[in-house]
């Protein structure tokens, strides 16, 4: 059965390792839903936070694999109630439809916000759950919606012994 | 503390491959990589370079280097085409796990992304089939990139590692300063075995009527082959090796109960589903040793050992996983031990191959009549190098006979194409096998069609007289593809056969001695002959054109669906 995913991988932050994750997913076919790349509260080290539509015994083997890439330090994959994540949406919309529609009631209902106004569009801001942008989205379409982005789920994860810990307690590189 | 130099990045490069101590570089120069060959003509005693006649083979030459030095290979190229032509052999090594240290030249840095001249992108294009693999720029990155790249190559599960060099870094000066890597804080390669597993371990053992021990090339990486022998010594486990297992274990040790997989043996295939027990040693289980994974050891309980996590519960669920390093896991395995294998399992192995013995082996070593067959050169050749030699492979039906006839006795004595099945790995290997073991027989065992792949390495062979046998086995076909034609599309023998020169003269005009052999009462004088020449030595062989290699496990089938012969 497949389901969301969200695979965190730690590692040091060098050019290409990018590349080097995403092509473990292109190889195996799988989709990634959405990626996003950070710094960390440790210093020098980054975080990717990937989240994949797979089967459970897919996401296993991906993160095996993930976690051998020389220079990551640690990966690991949580299902939705294992982490708090959230994403930011922004939407588009006519002024002229947002003048006329009663989207002030719509916004303040629903917990977004309008960003910008301008002469012919305002820009809507709306940060959640992706099941919540995706409802903005679908109440936002009678108004017309002229463009629409989101910034990929970032996720904080709830266990106990924080990440930072372990990364804390790595040995330095060490030299002969 | 070590002073300080200053040194150019080409000279830099020249200095940190000396104190990684290497000796032996594989090679071909070209434009972007000129100031390394510059300082490298300055450097002659201490870097022994070998010159190749394609980058592939040098990529294949460094990486056979390796597997009978146990040192890592080096391996260097130009930018653009000379980089891409190492493509397969870093695929090659990337999918055995063997060390090999790829260094490729690239246009200066203020040129990169330009589609400059003879400029890839080397790092793109090398990364799914790379361990690690770095950009130089600048030239005081070198020591440490070069100290990372062995580092990388060697630990853990080896494989290649490639480090691409502007142009610019190699010119730059600045203060040389090497430090050799200890430790890197991302990177775990040498996994803490947990006690609890190893009893776990003998737990499993205890339980277990028909045990089966497959032991794979991790055991040779991890320089195991003693502890495995107190193991099997004591514990009486039959033990099958893998294709690139092979030479872990003297053939002729009575648990030895022969090959895995698609051409392997038929006793250790079939009764793989019998088992009760599998004990998978560095091995992967592979889908040419698997068959069928979903009919594959279904009575058996899976201990798997292997040192990369990535490879537990990948192709085969284990029910006891062990993450650690073979060799530290048979150390702690062996005094504990207290397990013998019972006799009559191991008497089912013996039954079968005797089977196999009288209905493949005796036909294809004793032929009364007809054409010579390859099995027959092999046993004649393991006889007459005491199976002491260093075998060399292509890809193909050579190469399975070549595995299944030698009956390999010493570690690290077949160098062999696995994962990849790399048509035209054999004379460069052959190259690479005799640099790194100057006294030791080297043979190849090609095919016509293989050996067209690389044959131009004959020029390395005879510029440095190196004194590899070259045995070709002339079917005048693809035989491996022909043999799957037989068997599966109606004989339609579609693109594979094809004429070949004549291997002895084109040998002879390399300067390297040959014959040709077609009659079988010609066979011993001839091998005999080559094997005390000197030099190296080209002989050509034709076998029976439409021999089929068996046993064979169709594929789709599952292992105990092993067949003899073709009408089983
Ligand atoms: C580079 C490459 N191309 C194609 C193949 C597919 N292939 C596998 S075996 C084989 C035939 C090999 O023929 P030959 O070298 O004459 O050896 P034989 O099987 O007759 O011993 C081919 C074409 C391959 N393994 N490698």
């Amino acid at each position: 059965m497949k389901e969301l995913f969200t695979i965190i991988a730690f590692s040091e932050n060098h050019i290409g390792l990018l590349n080097r994750i995403t092509i473990i997913f292109t190889r195996r076919h799988i989709n990634i839903e959405s990626l996003t790349v950070s710094s960390t509260e440790v210093k020098g080290i980054h975080r990717f936070n990937i989240v994949v539509y797979e089967t459970r015994e897919q996401v296993e083997k991906v993160v095996a694999q993930i976690e051998k890439v020389s220079e990551v330090m640690r990966a690991e994959y949580y299902t939705n109630d294992e982490v708090v994540s959230r994403e930011i949406a922004l939407y588009k919309i006519p002024l002229k439809t947002a003048i006329e529609e009663n989207l002030e009631q719509l916004l303040r209902e629903y917990d977004a916000r309008m960003v910008d106004v301008q002469s012919d569009f305002v820009v809507i801001e709306k940060t959640g759950h992706v099941e919540d942008t995706e409802k903005i989205y679908d109440l936002l379409e009678p108004f017309g919606i002229l463009q629409f982005v989101r910034s990929g789920s970032i996720p904080i994860t709830k266990q106990r012994k924080e990440l930072s810990t372990y990364l804390n307690e790595l040995p330095r590189d060490e030299y002969a | 503390m070590e002073e300080k130099t200053r040194v150019s990045g080409a000279e830099a490069l020249l200095l940190s491959l000396i104190r990684e101590k290497v000796d032996t570089i594989f090679g071909y120069p070209g434009g972007a990589i000129m100031p390394m060959y510059d300082k490298m003509y300055d450097k002659h005693d201490l870097l022994n370079h070998i010159l190749v006649r394609h980058e592939q083979g040098a990529a294949h030459a460094a990486q056979a280097y390796a597997q009978v030095t146990g040192k890592p290979g080096v391996c260097f190229a130009t930018s653009g085409p000379g980089a891409t032509n190492l493509m397969t052999g870093i695929t090659n090594a990337n999918l055995d796990s063997i060390p090999v240290v790829f260094i490729t030249a690239q246009v200066p840095s203020g040129l990169l992304g330009t589609d400059a001249f003879q400029e890839t992108d080397m790092i793109s294009l090398s990364m799914p089939v790379t361990k690690w693999n770095y950009q130089i720029t600048s030239a005081e990155k070198i020591p440490e990139a070069v100290a990372k790249a062995f580092y990388f190559a060697k630990s853990g599960r080896p494989g290649p590692v490639l480090l691409d060099i502007t142009k610019d870094a190699q010119i730059q000066e600045f203060d040389f300063h090497y430090k050799r890597i200890k430790s890197i804080r991302s990177y775990n390669p040498k996994p803490t075995l947990d006690k609890n597993q190893v009893q776990q371990a003998l737990d499993m053992m205890s339980q277990s009527k028909k045990p089966l021990l497959l032991a794979g090339h991790g055991i040779l990486i991890a320089n195991a082959r003693d502890e495995l022998m107190e193991f099997v010594d004591k514990t009486k486990i039959p033990t099958a090796v893998t294709l690139l297992g092979k030479s872990v274990i003297d053939e002729e040790h009575p648990c030895f109960v022969g090959m895995l997989g698609m051409h392997g043996n038929y006793a250790p295939n079939k009764l793989t589903n019998e088992a009760d027990l599998i004990i998978a040693a560095g091995m992967r289980f592979d889908d040419r040793v698997t068959g069928d994974i979903s009919r594959y050891a279904p009575n058996a309980k899976i201990i798997h050992v292997d040192i990369d996590k990535a490879e537990l519960n990948k192709n085969v669920k284990a029910d006891l996983a062990i993450h650690a390093d073979i060799k530290d896991f048979l150390q702690q395995i062996v005094p504990a031990q207290y397990y013998t294998c019972n006799s009559e399992w191991r008497q089912e192995f013996k039954r079968l191959n005797e089977m196999e013995k009288e209905k493949v082996i005796a036909p294809e070593l004793y032929p009364e009549n007809g054409h010579l067959r390859a099995g027959e050169v092999i046993s004649k050749v393991s006889q007459l190098t005491k199976r002491e030699a260093i075998v060399v492979t292509d890809v193909g039906q050579n190469q399975m006979m070549a595995a299944r006839y030698y009956g390999f006795k010493n570690p690290n004595t077949l160098i062999t194409s696995g994962g990849l099945g790399t048509m035209g790995f054999g004379l460069p290997a052959a190259v690479g096998a005799q640099v790194g073991k100057p006294d030791k027989t080297v043979v190849l065992f090609t095919g016509d069609g293989g050996f067209q792949m690389t044959a131009q390495e004959l020029g390395t062979v005879v510029q440095y007289q190196l004194p590899v046998k070259i045995i070709i086995f002339n079917n005048n076909f693809l035989g491996m593809v022909r043999q799957w034609q037989n068997l599966f599309n109606d004989k339609r023998y579609a693109q594979t056969t094809m004429p070949t020169p004549d291997f002895p003269m084109m040998a002879k005009s390399f300067g390297i001695e040959s014959k040709w052999v077609r009659e079988r009462d010609q066979l011993d004088n001839t091998i005999e002959e080559m094997f005390s020449h000197e030099g190296p030595y080209l002989l050509e062989v034709s076998i029976e054109k439409e021999a089929n290699v068996f046993p064979m496990i169709y594929p789709g089938k599952a292992v105990d669906e092993i067949v003899l012969h073709e009408d089983q």
